[in-house]
């Protein structure tokens, strides 16, 4: 496998991410760290493909970083501690992948981006991303990515968002799980679901089961669905 | 990681230390005055305007080694004398102390309510020095202007930062267990009860709205602790009620401070690996260390005043016992600095240096700061 931190052991050197990204013709490993994006072919052999993080614009006092990885079609995104998210067109083969745009939509750092194949005409949000503030910004992808909808931050961080038929979940800093309709930003579902900060959710897109975590110990489970009246998004509590 | 740490990891570590040191001189029937000049240099050094203007710097975190050097400066700042058993034992609960806090904390922001904890009562140690105490004021000063504007993302990254930190570290400590909130196996408990954080709702509940944004159901459910909403916020004025009761003084002389041993866990290749890999930013850090220090105006015992031997053991016995048979992998290695005044630093640094006899290995090194952190890790 990939070799481990060879920089040495420190506090500051802390790898942030690992992601798999399914693409169409191929799987890529992408690694995040304070200094880089790192890009391996999926047996870990070799590496395609290295980003190094530009300090540039960053204040003293301000954290460099990536977070948040996502593959979206035939494009890797990745966040950044500015609130930019890099956009890598990757080609069916080879390491030619090039930085194709920085999206501006967030001014903290990106916390984390989830993307889900355009669902149809209705709804042609395929990415959404979040930040420190709460903020998502919800994306449709392409050789130039368009910004659909905001839906603001209420002062907490979103450490966690998932993208599934059309419909945001949310997981923020002060234990609530919130559900949107992606193409309006329109909240649905609210729940006060855990009583410390999530640290993550994660989606059974088959079945349309939600899971959230969070450090006040607990896991839960959500069935998601569709309300027979509105068709808008619904929550129950499973577990 | 977080560039905002450090001040934070001194201050709450400074403060459980001079609670345990507080306690200790007590117990050791320590003259009244005696005890209070101890503590007047220790708190006098920490807050020292040169140490805290490096010491607030936008910088990553010092290393384990960096820091207990730190620390061991700072305990003998003063006429006070402690074994290396003693210190190794001080610097492990001083430790997990301020990791169980970081841990509990309910909300990141609340670090810097734990934060004022320890300065309050630190105010309290030195009621009859205003000169000190008005270094201790500074310094809240600066921490509500550094601190007081942070979003609760960058409290998070702090959080973060600090628990890397604390990373596997499971000593076990005696009123900890005594308390339950540390298992025999040194993990600490986590509470599924009590107040929550400052804006957080008590989970339970499941609003629906519709396309409109009315709310068209409301659905309860168990959520599996028992959780009450925070009664108010804590304050962070410079005088005020906390709230929080994490990073207060929590020995006292019928609660003895004592740590098991045993702190071996799992992860001892990850700690034993840290010592051999060498770290490149090292040198820098040597460098920021003797700056730091040379900072520290550290008085020597001099004059009518002898020093004495604190022990926070029971008896000698006991702490010589400590020292034969401490874990190997919780040994502390600590970086033998001789800086004393800024000025005089690098010089001091250089004729270290200059003293150190030639290896039977010839090292192929870029610098000489490289040849004194190979020498000092062979130490």
């Amino acid at each position: 496998m990939v070799a481990a931190d060879s920089e040495g052991r420190n506090a500051s050197r802390v790898r942030q991410l690992v992601h798999w990204c399914v693409l169409p013709f191929r799987v890529l490993l992408v690694l995040t760290s304070h200094r880089g994006i790192q890009m391996y072919e999926s047996d870990g052999s070799v590496m395609v493909y290295w980003h190094a993080l530009d300090a540039g614009d960053a204040s003293l006092v301000q954290a460099v970083f990536a977070r948040g990885i996502a593959a979206s079609g035939h494009f890797i995104c990745v966040g950044m501690w500015s609130g930019r998210v890099l956009v890598f067109d990757i080609p069916a083969k080879g390491p030619n992948i090039v930085l194709s745009e920085e999206l501006a939509g967030h001014q903290t750092p990106i916390t984390d981006i989830a993307t889900e194949p355009a669902q149809g005409q209705d709804c042609v949000a395929d990415m959404v991303t979040a930040d420190d503030s709460g903020l998502l910004c919800v994306w449709q992808s392409g050789p130039e990515f368009k910004l659909l909808t905001r839906i603001p931050g209420f002062g907490v961080p979103c450490p966690s968002v998932q993208l599934w038929q059309g419909t945001i979940a949310a997981g923020y800093g002060n234990g609530q799980v919130r559900l949107y309709e992606a193409s309006t930003g329109t909240l649905h579902v609210q729940i006060d679901a855990h009583a410390r900060a999530i640290c993550a959710l994660d989606l059974a897109p088959e079945v349309g089961k939600l899971l959230s975590a969070a450090e006040d110990t607990f896991v839960h489970i959500w069935q998601l669905s569709r309300s027979p009246e509105g068709g808008y998004i619904e929550a129950a509590p499973l577990l | 990681m977080s560039v905002r740490t450090l001040p934070l990891l001194f201050l709450n570590l400074g403060g459980e230390m001079l609670y345990i040191l507080d306690q200790r001189l007590r117990a050791q029937n320590i003259p009244g005055d005696k005890a209070r000049k101890v503590l007047n240099d220790i708190i006098s050094t920490m807050f020292n305007r040169k140490f805290m203007e490096e010491l607030f710097k936008p910088q990553e975190l010092y290393s384990k080694k960096a820091l207990r050097t730190v620390y061991d400066r700072l305990a003998h700042a003063s006429i006070m004398r402690l074994n290396q058993a003693s210190m190794d034992k001080l610097y492990d609960l001083m430790t997990m102390a301020f990791k169980y806090q970081v841990l509990l904390c309910p909300r990141p922001k609340d670090v810097l309510l734990v934060t004022f904890n320890h300065l309050d009562a630190i105010k309290g140690f030195i009621q009859d020095s205003p000169t000190i105490l008005h270094q201790v004021d500074e310094t809240f000063q600066q921490l509500t202007e550094i601190y007081g504007g942070l979003s609760a993302g960058e409290f998070q990254l702090i959080r973060q930062t600090l628990l890397i930190f604390f990373q596997d570290l499971h000593i076990r400590v005696s009123i900890f267990l005594k308390d339950k909130v540390q298992n025999s196996n040194g993990r600490f408990v986590l509470p599924v009860s009590g107040p929550l954080p400052w804006g957080t709702k008590v989970p339970g509940l499941v609003r629906t709205f519709n396309n409109k944004g009315e709310e068209v159901r409301k659905v309860e459910f168990k959520h599996g602790g028992s959780y009450v909403a925070a009664p108010k916020e804590g304050s962070f004025e410079l005088y005020g009620d906390r709230v929080l009761k994490l990073g207060t003084n929590m020995y006292s002389v019928n609660r003895p401070v004592e740590t098991h041993m045993s702190g071996a866990s799992e992860n001892l290749a990850a700690q034993t690996q840290e010592s051999i890999a060498p770290n490149p930013l090292a040198k820098e850090e040597l460098n920021l260390l003797a700056r730091l220090i040379g900072g520290m105006e550290i008085k020597k015992p001099s004059g009518p005043e002898p020093g004495f031997r604190l022990n926070l053991f029971t008896t000698d016995e006991e702490e010589e016992q400590a020292a034969l048979t401490r874990p190997e992998e919780l040994f502390y290695e600590v970086i033998n600095i001789q800086a004393t005044q800024d000025q005089q630093t690098n010089e001091e640094l250089a004729r270290i240096m200059g003293e150190f006899e030639i290896l039977d290995q010839p090292r192929r090194s870029a610098s000489k700061g490289d040849d004194l952190l190979a020498m000092m890790d062979e130490l």
